[in-house]
């Protein structure tokens, strides 16, 4: 479904990303995992047309992604969540979901969608009509990511979803990241837990200073050696 | 969609009423001549501060180079009806179109930049177009342009500042207007909406800066002439201290803001060595207890009203 091919990236100078070459097939949950700065959200940015490569390519569904702007790239059915949430704090927690749905114009179906999603999130439906920004920083994961899957994305990326929420909030999460996946979401989660995002995920490509060094099944990875000493803590 | 329509009936109701009951009090010589100037004076503000207040609130990019599309509409307008003698529609058109692609132009490039690198760029284009202008002899240069005919009376003024207010008004409450607001919130996340933040971005200054041009054609043919002193960033920033005052992002603060700032100027006439003080000491304390505007992001309307006199389900459907 999703091909990137040998993509470099630079920052100015810095060689961020060397020939990363990943594959996401349709359904599965593929995982990125690496330390601080290995280059995982560059990947992401990538790929969401962010940023744009400076060699290789990224093909979805056949179709090359590499210089399409951003806003094509979500209509092509490529949703992100970014790192850090980003949520529109000043806005309600429904006009936030409203602009999930900016690039449709089907007003009927938005509303059964925004409905969806409160059935995921019970959470999110109790506080419709509060400010974003005065939400929990789980709430504000869940409303993210239910923003997203207000476009309706065949693929959504993932970055960083538990990124600074307690435990027990990020198996809330994670189990929410499954059960979007088993609706037929396929799913490019970018972690630095690597424990929780090899748990739940199919396909698992390992990232150090911006360069793939391992990739495999997510159970391979796991069990693999290197992998325990480096990101499971034995 | 039908309450929108339903509540837009409303508000120009009120709108053309108000205008009956001014335009009589104005027939009648009720008010005052030095009012009657005031009270055109305040429908050309509520242009411009509107229009500044769609950049700069709703779209939340920093803009303080307003006077200068004002002085392209100014003497545009003014060139339209002095030189060519057509009639004022045309030049009011003309002002706003040509203050438009001024903004489409000088948008394309500066709004790359954010924050005070946006602001800075603004506020050198408007000294810009000021100083081009204070040098072409064709428009009078530094002794300004004379002669403009005085076309400007309160009804074209009321009824320009009702059109603006609706244009800005849906154009808020739309798509598009989704869109800037999201641009306002956080680009990257608006980015990553879909939405095209470039475009919204360089529309709604263009839109703007149209607005701006047109209030400046009313402006020229108010006071028979255009001086490019009318234009300084002095301007701008009284403009800019408006919306500021009423709340960046509310459209009936920035109406609020131009009253209660025309209305102290006008009364501190007699004074105008303590005029200034009183204008800043306002200001500073606003920011103090208010920073973030009389009004917030908020907005007055008929809704409110409704919803108090017993309206309440209205609002709750809302919530769906």
């Amino acid at each position: 479904m999703l091909k990137v091919d040998t993509v470099n990236v630079y920052y100015g100078g810095i060689h961020a990303i060397k020939d990363v070459s990943l594959m996401v097939r349709e359904g599965e949950i593929v995982t990125l995992i690496g330390a601080n700065g290995a280059g995982k959200s560059t990947i992401l940015r990538t790929i969401s047309g962010l940023l744009n490569p400076k060699t290789g390519s990224v093909e979805f569904e056949g179709a090359r992604l590499t210089g399409v702007p951003a806003q094509d790239i979500v209509k092509k059915g490529i949703s992100q969540v970014p790192e850090g949430r980003r949520i529109f704090a000043n806005l309600t927690v429904l006009e936030n979901l409203e602009l999930g749905a900016y690039i449709r114009s089907d007003a009927k179906e938005i509303r059964e969608d925004i409905q969806k999603i409160y059935g995921r999130f019970p959470r999110l439906a109790e506080r419709r009509a509060q400010l974003a920004g005065t939400l929990s920083g789980g709430e504000q994961q869940m409303l993210a990511m239910g923003r997203a899957l207000m476009s309706r994305p065949k693929l959504l990326l993932l970055d960083e979803p538990s990124m600074g929420l307690a435990p027990l909030l990020v198996k809330e999460i994670f189990a929410i990241i499954r059960e979007i996946n088993a609706g037929g979401t396929t799913i490019l989660l970018v972690e630095q837990n690597a424990n929780m995002a090899l748990s739940i995920a199919h396909q698992a490509y390992v990232l150090e200073t911006g360069r793939i060094t391992l990739a495999g099944t997510a159970r391979e990875l796991a069990d693999s050696e290197s992998v325990r000493k480096a990101y499971l803590g034995g | 969609m039908r309450i929108q329509t339903k509540t837009d009936l409303a508000s120009l109701a009120c709108g053309l009423t108000l205008y009956a009951l001014l335009e009589g009090l104005i027939l009648a010589d009720i008010i005052p001549p030095y009012w009657q100037l005031n009270v055109i004076r305040v429908c050309i503000y509520i242009i411009l501060a509107t229009s500044l207040n769609l950049i700069n609130g709703i779209t939340g990019q920093f803009s303080i180079g307003h006077a200068g599309f004002m002085a392209i509409g100014a003497y545009m307008s003014a060139i339209m009806t002095v030189k060519l003698g057509l009639p004022f529609l045309v030049a009011i058109l003309t002002g706003g179109l040509a203050a438009a692609l001024l903004g489409f132009l000088i948008g394309l490039p500066t709004l790359r930049l954010s924050g005070d690198y946006l602001a800075i760029a603004t506020l050198g284009l408007g000294e810009i177009i000021r100083i081009t202008i204070l040098n072409i002899s064709y428009v009078g240069g530094a002794s300004g342009f004379m002669g403009i005919p005085k076309y400007t009376n309160f009804t074209w003024a009321f009824l320009l500042m009702l059109f603006t207010l609706f244009f800005i008004k849906n154009f808020v409450n739309s798509t598009h207007g989704r869109a800037c607001i999201a641009i306002r919130e956080n680009e990257i996340a608006a980015e990553a909406m879909g939405v095209n933040t470039t475009k919204y971005k360089v529309l709604a200054f263009t839109i703007g800066a149209a607005f701006a041009g047109v209030a400046g054609a009313l402006f020229s043919h108010n006071f028979y002439m255009a001086h490019p002193t009318s234009f300084t960033f002095m301007q701008s920033f009284d403009i800019l201290t408006m919306v500021v005052l009423g709340g960046l992002g509310s459209m009936t603060g920035s109406i609020v803001g131009v009253i209660a700032l025309t209305g102290i100027s006008a009364y501190m006439a007699d004074y105008p060595e303590i005029r200034m003080i009183i204008y800043a000491l306002l200001l500073i304390v606003l920011m103090l207890f208010r920073p973030q505007g009389l009004f917030g992001s908020k907005e007055i309307s008929l809704r409110i009203f409704s919803r108090l006199t017993g309206g309440e389900r209205r609002g709750a459907a809302q919530g769906n």
